[in-house]
């Protein structure tokens, strides 16, 4: 019954080469989180543009998405799974949902705060309306909108795991399986790929996007 | 080079809350001959940066006109460079896309590219072209700003206290810089300062304002041959003329901020409170 250290890594090597059920499962569940995660930030991105764009858009949807916000966003799969009749559709919704507030709400933010003498200056130069957004407003919000997309990935990534415990297929739902034949074993090695996954997209995606956007926006403290 | 005319303008401030408004000047009429280098002086809150985002069209007037050669101005644009007291350079761009990004919207990128570099080199920037703004000093940006301003051929340069912030020798060296430039280029340059000397050193023409009313004080004709020698008896009783009236308006001010507990004419923290009985007896 209780795991061991040598049954889980065993659990992971049958799991990932020899049966494959763990490596089909990682590969949905990452299909998952990846269209999930790139709907939230394009739909986030552009409701934050909106809201830091536009006064009448920001008084009436913003304190709407700040509500939005405080919802977890699996508490909406109930609801998801009986409007997409239990398809993976409802995962889907529930990953996008989960990271598209926290999106908004930093694109938002970003928008802002950009400083108004940059829109000044932008504006001797000929630059008017869609034009200050693209070039002016959008580029000087990257710093604050990765922040968001961290945060949306970080969202998506439990709002899915959560959304496969009930659902259907990927990580979450083979971790229900493992349970189900008491493979703890198998379980733990779950857990395993699971905190692997947030590892290397923190490691190699963020931090390293991060890193070169606040060195070239100038907002790291070493230097100058 | 174009001739730029503000005629009768006013600038009030409404004030919805307390319904009341504030008028920063009223009737001010001003022309900038072609060419010429006309300084706006004046203490803090009478208006001169105003009366500069109104040319630039950044602020609009609540009555009057102005006109840059025969257009009316309504909105920013092109035709009107300003550089402002921070330097106001994008961070994510580098040195030679700021200044492309004045003038992308004219030209194509190989043609805005020759032409920024062109810039670049007049102010003496050549070799930090790929320099993000971060990486450079305060004179070195303000020179991309001004480089960047130049850029768009406009007719006009507007110079809203752009050396204000830099120390004094980075402030000397742009001093020359910018005579040179105004003097290779001849553009018609309107420059807001508060520094007297700054003003007698560049300009044909010395607009000095003044609050309560605010408007035009007087207009000094700087007759001294090019380059100026701050140290000459000519350029030390203007600017003694100039400080005498300037002095006066000053004072306006702080009195109007902190009323009759200011007192130019001695300290009065020695003395008991018992012994002040205001300045209005």
């Amino acid at each position: 019954m209780f795991p061991s250290p040598s049954g889980s890594v065993q659990q992971l090597y049958i799991g990932l080469f020899e049966t494959g059920i763990l490596a089909t499962a990682l590969a949905e569940s990452l299909q998952r989180i990846v269209i999930g995660f790139t709907l939230a930030v394009l739909i986030g991105g552009f409701l934050g543009v909106l809201l830091g764009v536009s006064k009448i858009a920001d008084e009436t949807l913003g304190s709407l998405v700040i509500a939005l916000q405080s919802v977890p966003s699996i508490v909406w799969l109930p609801i998801a799974l009986v409007v997409f009749q239990g398809g993976a559709g409802a995962i889907y919704f529930v990953v996008i949902l989960g990271g598209t507030w926290a999106m908004t709400l930093n694109v938002r933010m970003g928008i802002k705060n950009v400083q108004p003498i940059l829109l000044r200056a932008a504006k001797t130069m000929g630059y008017k309306n869609t034009e200050l957004i693209w070039k002016v407003m959008l580029p000087a919000s990257i710093p604050s909108a990765l922040t968001g997309a961290r945060l949306a990935w970080a969202f998506g990534w439990r709002a899915l795991m959560a959304a496969e415990l009930i659902g259907r297929g990927g990580l979450g739902r083979t971790l229900m399986d493992a349970r189900d034949f008491f493979n703890m074993d198998l379980v733990v090695a779950i857990m395993i790929i699971i905190s692997c996954i947030g590892l290397i997209v923190e490691y190699f995606l963020f931090s390293k996007i991060e890193k070169k956007v606040l060195s070239r926006w100038g907002l790291t403290n070493s230097g100058s | 080079m174009e001739r730029v005319m503000i005629t009768e303008v006013e600038k009030t401030f409404p004030n919805k809350e307390k319904n009341q408004s504030f008028t920063v000047f009223k009737d001010l009429s001003l022309t900038v001959e072609p060419g010429e280098f006309v300084s706006l002086l004046g203490p803090s809150g009478c208006g001169k940066s105003t009366l500069l985002n109104i040319v630039a069209g950044l602020d609009q007037s609540t009555s009057g006109k102005v006109k840059v050669g025969d257009t009316t101005i309504k909105e920013p644009g092109s035709d009107r460079g300003v550089v402002f007291q921070e330097a106001a350079l994008m961070p994510w761009l580098t040195v030679l896309e700021n200044v492309m990004f004045a003038i992308n919207k004219k030209m194509k990128k190989e043609e805005a590219k020759e032409h920024a570099t062109k810039y670049l080199k007049l102010v003496h920037l050549s070799k930090f072209l790929h320099s993000y703004p971060h990486e450079l000093s305060g004179g070195m940006k303000q020179r991309v700003a001004i480089a960047r301003a130049l850029s768009m051929d406009p007719k006009v340069l507007l110079m809203d206290e752009p050396f204000g912030a830099l120390d004094e020798q980075t402030r000397m060296m742009l001093h020359k810089e910018v005579q040179y430039i105004w003097e290779e280029t001849k553009k018609t340059i309107l420059f807001v300062t508060h520094n007297i000397r700054e003003s007698i050193l560049l300009s044909d023409r010395i607009v000095l304002m003044g609050t309560r009313p605010g408007g035009i004080r007087k207009i000094y004709t700087v007759d001294l041959p090019r380059p100026r020698v701050p140290a000459s008896p000519e350029f030390i009783q203007l600017e003694q003329d100039i400080m005498a009236i300037l002095g006066g308006e000053i004072e306006k001010v702080m009195k109007e901020e902190m009323g009759d507990d200011f007192n130019s004419q001695k300290a009065s923290l020695l003395y008991g409170t018992d012994r002040n009985m205001g300045n209005h007896i």
